[in-house]
């Protein structure tokens, strides 16, 4: 196998750095209420790492003086911190496009149903994973029951206007595979889940979003005891596309872990490989100037966001032919 | 020869441009175009493509099509309809040619 960097010199790509901060992502713990078999942040209910007050203030404080255009918030699962409410309330007022990645099962809870209020009442952008538009295939990665929750909760958000169109709420769904393979492009897979969600489930969204399973954390473990790694690997590392280098996600975001330390993006948090500009490398000593022209720590998991037409939080990374 | 129909082969089959260009590039195109959504869409086109690819006995082609029908999320139950339908095709043909057999027969017995 080539290494990543090494692939990138071949493109005249390297070193990679980062053009700005557009968005700015909060992952604000590891505690989740389901344990997906995919998951690459190894989330479980008994996880204990939970974003502080005071690092969450922090945030607020970076985020109101910079321009950055959108707030994403992510996890585990974001409501499952204590001080989430507050903190988007803080936000909404200042009129920033604001994320929230939920699985949105956890909104069934009773403590938790509380969040379908405060994400309507703020125009919190919601982000939701649903593996597969057939409940066998989603169950089978994300456990019994899922699926079943997962629409009650998409028909409460749909009443509100979530998922239609005008409403100015948005609920855009998240397709990764349920397996040892590539997501297909976008707009296949796009109308495929419209047909079937509205179809089958009278269940409607904005948009679909196609992410390359990383081989790291769970999903990196089902990889080894399934003995696809290899392949997998090779299926990556084949499917290389200079054309998503440009749009690379951490060239735009800056991520932020539950203690406040920064990451290029979400997948080198996992990987412990935190921002390598010479600053200190936390919301503490944020410095907008340095770190939007960054050194990016590329690594061999890179692969992930360069096979095919690219992979990121918000989706493909170049156009479809 | 090491071995016959090893996966790695299937890196070097857009390598065959190499020695034909022209031919190798316009095979390419109209490879890409001809297997892209059109009137039908990527996911039909894909299904047919799958089921060529077992009637022809094509092990590359099985790989790279279960692969993309995966990737579709095409389940396995209609990627098995796609197959069934190439195999009834496969006998459906073999047995219409029964007729070119009835026709001599029936010519040539007394
Ligand atoms: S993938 Fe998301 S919902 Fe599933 S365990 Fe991980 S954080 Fe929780
Ligand atoms: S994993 Fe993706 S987003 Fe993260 S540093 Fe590598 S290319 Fe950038």
């Amino acid at each position: 196998m080539t290494g990543f960097d090494e692939k990138l010199r071949q493109v005249s790509r390297f070193p990679l750095l980062a053009k700005a901060i557009d968005i700015f992502q909060m992952n604000v713990g590891k505690r989740c209420n389901l344990q997906c078999r995919h998951c690459h942040v190894q989330a479980t209910p008994a996880h204990r790492e939970l974003m502080s007050a005071e690092t969450f203030s922090a945030c607020a404080k970076i985020i109101e003086n910079n321009s950055f255009s959108t707030v994403d918030i992510t996890g585990g699962a974001p409501e499952m911190n204590p001080h989430l409410d507050e903190f988007l309330q803080g936000i909404a007022r200042k009129g920033r496009r604001t994320i929230v990645r939920s699985n949105l099962v956890i909104l069934v809870e009773k403590s938790y149903r509380k969040f379908i209020d405060i994400y309507e009442k703020n125009g919190i952008e919601i982000i939701a994973s649903l593996p597969d538009p057939r409940r066998e295939k989603t169950d089978r990665q994300r456990g019994d029951g899922f699926f079943q929750s997962f629409i009650d909760i998409v028909h409460e958000l749909n009443l509100r206007g979530y998922g239609r169109e005008g409403s100015g709420l948005v609920l855009n769904l998240v397709h990764n595979p349920v397996g040892a393979y590539l997501p297909a492009s976008q707009p296949a897979l796009e109308s495929e889940y419209r047909r079937r969600m509205s179809a089958e489930q009278q269940a409607f969204f904005n948009h679909l979003f196609c992410i390359t399973n990383m081989p790291i954390g769970r999903f990196l473990t089902y990889l080894n005891q399934s003995g696809n790694l290899t392949e997998y690997w090779q299926t990556l590392e084949n499917a290389f596309n200079p054309g998503t280098v440009e749009n690379l996600m951490c060239r735009n975001t800056i991520s932020i872990d539950w203690t406040g330390a920064l990451f290029d993006c979400d997948f080198n948090q996992v990987l412990e490989l935190p921002v390598n500009h010479g600053l200190p490398a936390h919301v503490s000593g944020f410095d907008l100037d340095s770190l939007q022209q960054r050194l990016i720590r590329t690594g061999d998991h890179c692969y992930g966001c360069t096979a095919g037409l690219g992979s990121s939080c918000q989706g493909e990374l170049a156009a479809s032919e | 020869m090491a071995d016959y129909y090893e996966k790695k082969d299937l890196v070097d089959f857009p390598l065959i441009v190499e020695d034909a260009k022209e031919a190798g590039e316009k095979f390419f195109a109209y490879y890409s175009q001809a297997t892209s959504a059109g009137l039908l869409s990527e996911r039909e086109k894909t299904l047919i493509a799958l089921a060529v690819a077992a009637t022809q006995h094509c092990p590359y082609c099985i790989d790279a099509y279960t692969n993309k029908c995966l990737s579709l999320g095409i389940s396995r139950q209609e990627m098995m309809e796609a197959v069934h339908t190439g195999a009834a095709m496969q006998a459906g043909v073999t047995l219409a040619h029964a007729t070119q057999m009835r026709k001599i027969c029936t010519q040539k017995e007394m």
